[in-house]
């Protein structure tokens, strides 16, 4: 049994349903590569499993226990966390305050926090540099680091990125999702979606697609590299369009 | 010169009680873009818990810290517990409602507190122990402040200090912050937002009760109706100071108090109310964001 399995996922968006029956599982020390087009419903599946969206039916079991209908908060005290599509970090706060809500569980134990918060800064000297600096001027780079860094502050025990690297050059996403593997290393498992499947790829243990709310490849992440469909639709270069 | 300074005085004292009723309206509409109409008259029924403990219970004749201790906390307590109950059944089902639904709903809680204080304690007007505190006073330069006004005003700054502190010091208030920004990213950091909300619905309670008791204590007759301008003006300080920015209600308050003194000395108290819901209008046409106001997300 998986730390966390997904099974049968349906959820809707009024009448719309955005995701028709995924499936997909994580486990500790491995990353999971979800990858698909547009609108395919990658963030929907992130957002159901973190408790911000209700499924119609299916199933979350984590660590066996279902924690389909659990607030979000309960689910982040429990250890799945995540760090939102767009970064959505607190623009009004600093960056030490955005850590500090990344500590928000542990928040009774200042020295939890500390260590914490000086482990994430080893992770990105940057943001030590600025930790007094409002995150609304950060970098978009820092951003994401801190973003991460801030997802981390709770040290999950099921990390959910959604699209880490967008908007960041090509270095610099090459290194944020170095940093991700060094994440799952430690023993985390990590849901990553990206966009860029050739890197994502290149880090993921496993990985699906999702095409129109439904997973329509899984396997080994470097058995899906050199699938015909996989370079097709999204290893293809510039036409690396999703046929949805 | 002389009487410019004795209005100023006068303009601070009042401004102090206007400051606390906004930080209420300002702290909720920084959280939930709610605006609690009851804020005022949260702040009356206040000010007669306060009496009912100082005149029908007798605390007036307790020692002279305890009945005032006594006078501020138990009201603040009491009326945190209404507002948190006007939170869960009157606004709570309707959050993800229309905001017009909401807004209707402040309204009918503000008739609501009325009508029930005028239920319990009749539409008569009731007094303070005029002698709570000592009446004299001192001068300062040519001015004559009470000691009532410096305690009063004392315990309203104590009181936004002390808020301050909560808020940008604590991790609490740290997450008061990022919720007037984004709830769902709040979420995601294990914050329970309805907690939070409650909270805000407390702290505001909080601070409408004490000034409630200050009114008392200063004006000495209070009257079940006197929440209701009491809030337009305080809404008109928090507008003025940019609504959701906690500083910019505090400046509101002081501002609205000086407006009305000087009105009050220098034109006549029957306009106080023309002049301030003038300042209310003047506002929302020319710079609704308010004097400190940014984009909403970037305030408290
Ligand atoms: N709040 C919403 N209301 C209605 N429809 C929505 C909402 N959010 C997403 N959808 C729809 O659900 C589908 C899946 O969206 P989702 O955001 O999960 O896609 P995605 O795979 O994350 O796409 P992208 O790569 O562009 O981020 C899309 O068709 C989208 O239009
Ligand atoms: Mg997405």
């Amino acid at each position: 049994m998986a730390l966390l399995e997904v099974r049968d996922l349906h959820v809707f968006y009024g009448n719309i349903e955005a995701l028709k029956g995924i499936s997909l599982d994580a486990e500790p020390g491995q990353i999971m590569a979800i990858l698909g087009g547009n609108g395919a419903g990658k963030t929907t599946t992130l957002r159901t499993i973190s408790g911000l969206l209700r499924p119609r039916s299916g199933t979350v079991t984590f660590a066996g226990r279902s924690i389909v209908g659990l607030e979000a908060h309960v689910i982040v005290g429990m250890g799945l966390s995540q760090v939102p599509e767009g970064r959505r970090i607190f623009n009004v706060l600093t960056v030490e305050e955005n850590l500090n809500l990344g500590g928000y569980i542990i928040r009774s134990s200042r020295e939890l926090v500390r260590t914490r918060k000086a482990s994430v800064f080893k992770l990105f000297p940057r943001l030590a540099e600025r930790r007094a600096q409002l995150a609304g001027t950060l970098s978009g780079g820092e951003q994401q680091m801190l973003a991460i860094g801030r997802a981390l502050m709770s040290e999950p025990k099921v990390l959910m990125l959604d699209e880490p690297s967008l908007g960041l050059s090509p270095i610099l996403s090459r290194s944020v999702l170095k940093t991700v593997r060094e994440v799952a290393n430690r023993g985390t498992a990590v849901l990553l979606v990206e966009q860029n499947a050739r890197q994502a790829l290149a880090i993921a243990d496993r990985a699906c697609v999702i095409e129109t709310g439904s997973v329509v490849l899984q396997g080994d992440a470097a058995t899906l590299a050199k699938d015909e469909r996989v370079q097709k639709a999204y290893l293809g270069g510039f036409e690396a369009v999703a046929s949805g | 010169m002389h009487a410019f300074l004795e209005y100023t005085v006068t303009g601070l004292t009042v401004g102090s009680f206007y400051a606390l009723v906004a930080l209420g309206y300002t702290i909720v509409y920084g959280i939930i873009r709610l605006i609690n109409f009851a804020q005022g008259d949260l702040s009356m029924v206040g000010a007669f818990l306060g009496w009912t403990l100082l005149v029908s219970l007798g605390f007036e004749h307790l020692p002279i810290y305890l009945a005032v201790v006594a006078a501020f906390v138990i009201p603040m307590l009491g009326t945190a517990v209404i507002n948190l109950g006007i939170l869960q059944f009157a606004y709570k089902p309707l959050l993800r409602r229309s905001l017009l639904a909401i807004l209707i709903t402040a309204l009918g809680m503000s008739l609501l507190l009325q009508n029930t204080v005028l239920l319990v304690y009749g539409p008569s007007i009731n007094a303070y122990p005029p002698n709570l505190l000592p009446t004299t006073g001192f001068y300062l330069g040519p001015v004559h402040v009470t000691y009532v006004q410096t305690a009063l005003v004392a315990v309203s700054l104590l009181l936004m200090g002390g808020l301050v502190l909560f808020v940008q010091g604590t991790t609490i208030g740290t997450a008061m912050r990022a919720l007037a920004q984004d709830h769902d990213a709040a979420r995601l950091m294990g914050i329970n937002v309805d907690a939070i909300i409650r909270v805000a619905f407390v702290l505001g309670a909080m601070l409408a009760a004490a000034s409630g008791v200050m009114l008392g204590i200063y004006y000495i007759q209070i009257q079940f109706t006197f929440g209701f301008l009491l809030g337009l003006r305080a809404f008109t300080a928090a507008v003025l100071g940019g609504i959701g920015n906690i500083p910019g209600a505090m400046a509101g308050g002081f501002l609205i108090g000086l407006l009305e003194a000087y009105t009050t000395g220098y034109v006549s108290g029957k306009w106080e109310d023309v002049i301030v819901f003038a300042v209310l209008i003047g506002v929302l046409v020319v710079k609704p964001t308010g004097l400190f106001g940014e984009r909403v997300a970037e305030r408290m």
